[in-house]
């Protein structure tokens, strides 16, 4: 109930002050805007690391690299056997560890052709099922490889939509979706039959961008039809679109097995991905994953593991700095928005040296007079927080239709929370010394001021 | 026991090393339902008394019981409570908050007593009633004549219904006529049982009230001013020496 007076006073004085109060208020306003708008920034920038780290296979995808020998094993450089089938089934085999073993026969320039349309495909590679798994594919329509295609070799492709894109026409272009399973597509001038496609993938950014496009009006287009060009949209997901899969017998029998090599068979695989049970048991998974290497490479270490914890670190540490610098700028300016509080409190309280005289002497308390400015000043922060948050919200808006395709910046309760606590914090330290300053008036001078 | 009591009372200021005495040893009683002005040249140190008897200050030296309570050992905060609940204020030149209106200027004192807010405009009223302004309560007091000022003045230092009402020369910015009005509203209370310390320098003023102090360069003054005597009015309750000059050992 007394508290509620406060309160309701603090509000009358703000009130009786308006421009003056605004203008105060605008510091801590801005401070809370930098604050939410920055970390939605950095959240917005996360969420598309994140995004496109699930697209390439997600964190716990490892990949076997293909490395130079150590200098001790320079001497056995040339009997680097690479990676084979050798190391899959052994791995598969004997690395209980592991979850997956997915390996990849890359089919080197591989144009792809249908009639008199041709494409490039970001990676051709003979695969396993395995790879559904390893890269987080989704069948769109059609299947994938059976066991029979494997073993004859059958001239069978998974496409992702974006080689259906190129060669059969996009939904947008066409105005429906085709779904070419059962066609026949030429890679490298052999014939393959479609069997499956995967989903479309896509970010969220490119997402909203694609149904703002679909949303707006047509436009006439002068000219030829234009191509979209390379770099178009996230990378991640663009390669992930443009992936062609066969069965990896296919690839090795009717690509490498005539002479990839100066006439010699190659059997190397191009990659070897591997997941492992449980991120916990990375570093022993790890462990037991080189000791079946180092056997079927007779002891030269010609391989190394690459963890996406690397880059899982370097995300990281950028989101922190990033977050760092942007709470300090932020931070600086809630403080000076707290001194702003500060210096009119203080001469708020200046101008009614003879008020708090007055309200002393009919018996306000020192502790009464002290609350009350200390509320007034909250209540300043705390209404300069409430439109800061609205100006947050205002300022994601603009961003988010200013660069549609940067990352959307997301506003997150927690950044909230802490904007508005930080503010009523200052709110509350700004009317401290104001507020024990007129709380200490003596009743007497204070009645005799002019 | 006397409702006011003073012991030995000095206040001294310093200024530059030099010792200024406003008060100096003074000794006082003041029973419930007195009416009593304590009248003296300027800078005899009225207003200091008030002030302290007010427990708007404390003195330097001696002792002051007020309602049972000892004030010079109090806390701050247990005096705001006094000033609260057992003193009105009326100053000369009223004070009352420019951005409230009449009656919340009224109920101020109640704000800080936490009285509740329907409560508060209820007994507002009715001390406005008293004072004859309730038509006047959504008013600013920048709206309003000094005397209607005044009057609302004292209706604030009325709405908590203090034991003790301090005025420091209360009509010492009004024209005569207004001025007169003011006391007569003063004599009415006191009628009413209510116990008034009226300080002025106007021995007209003080003619009016039973009981007369006199203050000089600090001290109670031994003798009654001779144009005072014979003024007082008969019949009022006078308790120690009729009429007279006050001269109270401890
Ligand atoms: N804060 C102070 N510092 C120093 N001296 C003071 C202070 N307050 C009052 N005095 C001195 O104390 C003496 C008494 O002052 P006081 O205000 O009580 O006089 P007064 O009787 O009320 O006079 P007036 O009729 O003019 O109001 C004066 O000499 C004054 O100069
Ligand atoms: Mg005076």
């Amino acid at each position: 109930m007394q508290l509620l007076n406060t309160i309701v006073a603090g509000f009358k004085e703000i009130w009786a002050h308006k421009a003056r109060s605004l203008l105060t208020m605008l510091g801590i306003v801005l401070g809370v805007a930098s604050l939410v708008g920055m970390s939605a920034l950095i959240k917005g920038m996360e969420n598309g690391m994140k995004e496109s780290m699930i697209a390439m296979g997600g964190a716990d995808k490892v990949l076997i690299r293909e490395e130079d020998v150590p200098p001790d094993q320079e001497h056995l450089a040339d009997q680097a056997p690479g990676r084979t089938m050798y190391d899959v089934i052994g791995l598969r085999e004997s690395a209980p560890l592991l979850r997956l073993v997915s390996p990849e026969m890359r089919v080197n320039g591989a144009m792809i052709t249908r009639g008199d349309k041709a494409t490039w495909p970001s990676e051709c590679v003979g695969v396993w099922p395995a790879v559904l798994e390893m890269n987080l594919h989704t069948m769109g329509h059609g299947r994938f490889f059976s066991d029979i295609d494997e073993e004859e070799a059958r001239a069978v492709c998974v496409i992702g939509t974006g080689i259906r894109d190129e060669l059969f026409g996009s939904p947008e272009e066409v105005g429906h979706e085709i779904i070419p399973i059962g066609e026949t597509i030429q890679i490298r001038g052999q014939p393959f039959t479609i069997v499956g496609m995967l989903t479309h993938y896509e970010s969220e950014e490119e997402r909203r961008e694609r149904e703002a496009r679909a949303n707006a009006p047509k436009q006439e287009q002068a000219g030829p039809q234009r191509r979209r060009g390379w770099g178009r949209g996230n990378w991640a997901f663009w390669r992930k679109n443009t992936t062609v899969y066969m069965p990896l017998n296919t690839s090795y029998i009717r690509f490498r097995a005539a002479g990839d090599r100066d006439g010699i068979p190659d059997w190397r695989l191009s990659d070897i991905d591997i997941k492992v049970r449980d991120m916990g048991v990375l570093e022993p998974a790890l462990q037991q994953a080189r000791n079946v290497m180092m056997v079927s490479h007779r002891g030269i270490e010609d391989f190394t593991f690459q963890t996406q914890e690397n880059n899982l670190d370097q995300i990281n540490t950028q989101i922190r700095n990033t977050r760092i610098s942007g709470g300090t700028i932020a931070g600086i300016s809630l403080l000076v928005g707290g001194i702003g509080i500060m210096n009119i409190m203080l001469a708020s309280i200046n101008e009614r040296i003879r008020e708090i005289g007055i309200r002393k002497a009919v018996g306000a308390s020192g502790f009464a007079i002290f609350s009350q400015v200390l509320v007034e000043s909250l209540v300043i922060a705390l209404l300069g927080a409430a439109a800061g948050v609205v100006a947050s919200y205002g300022m994601v808006w603009l961003l988010a239709h200013i660069t549609p395709t940067g990352n959307l910046p997301v506003i997150t309760p927690f950044a909230l929370i802490v904007a508005v606590c930080f503010s009523a914090f200052v709110g509350v330290v700004a009317g401290l010394f104001p507020g024990l300053k007129a709380a200490r008036l003596n009743p007497i001078e204070a009645l005799r001021y002019e | 026991m006397a409702l006011v009591e003073l012991r030995n009372v000095s206040k001294i200021y310093h200024l530059g090393g030099e010792e200024i005495r406003a008060l100096d040893d003074v000794s006082l009683d003041i029973d419930e339902g007195e009416f009593i002005s304590i009248i003296g040249p300027s800078g005899s140190g009225k207003s200091t008394l008030m002030h302290i008897l007010g427990c708007l200050d404390s003195p330097s030296h001696g002792s002051i019981r007020l309602d049972g309570t000892m004030i010079q050992s109090a806390t701050t905060r247990q005096l705001a409570t006094i000033r609260n609940r057992k003193i009105g204020f009326v100053f000369q030149f009223f004070n009352l908050l420019p951005k409230l209106s009449v009656l919340q200027n009224v109920e101020l004192p109640m704000v800080y007593s936490g009285i509740s807010g329907r409560q508060r405009r209820e007994r507002a009223m009715a001390a406005l009633e008293q004072v004859d302004m309730a038509n006047r309560c959504k008013h600013r007091p920048s709206q309003l004549s000094g005397g209607q000022q005044q009057r609302t003045a004292i209706a604030r230092a009325l709405v908590n219904n203090p034991r003790i009402i301090f005025a420091d020369e209360p009509t010492g910015n009004l024209d005569t006529h207004t001025g007169e009005a003011i006391l007569d509203l003063f004599r009415h209370l006191s009628t009413e049982g209510r116990t008034i310390v009226l300080v002025t320098h106007d021995p007209e003023i003080a003619a009016v009230t039973p009981r007369r102090i006199e203050i000089r360069d600090g001290k109670i003054a031994e003798k009654l001013d001779l144009t005072l005597a014979g003024l007082s009015p008969k019949g009022a309750r006078v308790p120690h020496e009729a009429g007279g000059a006050e001269t109270q050992g401890s």
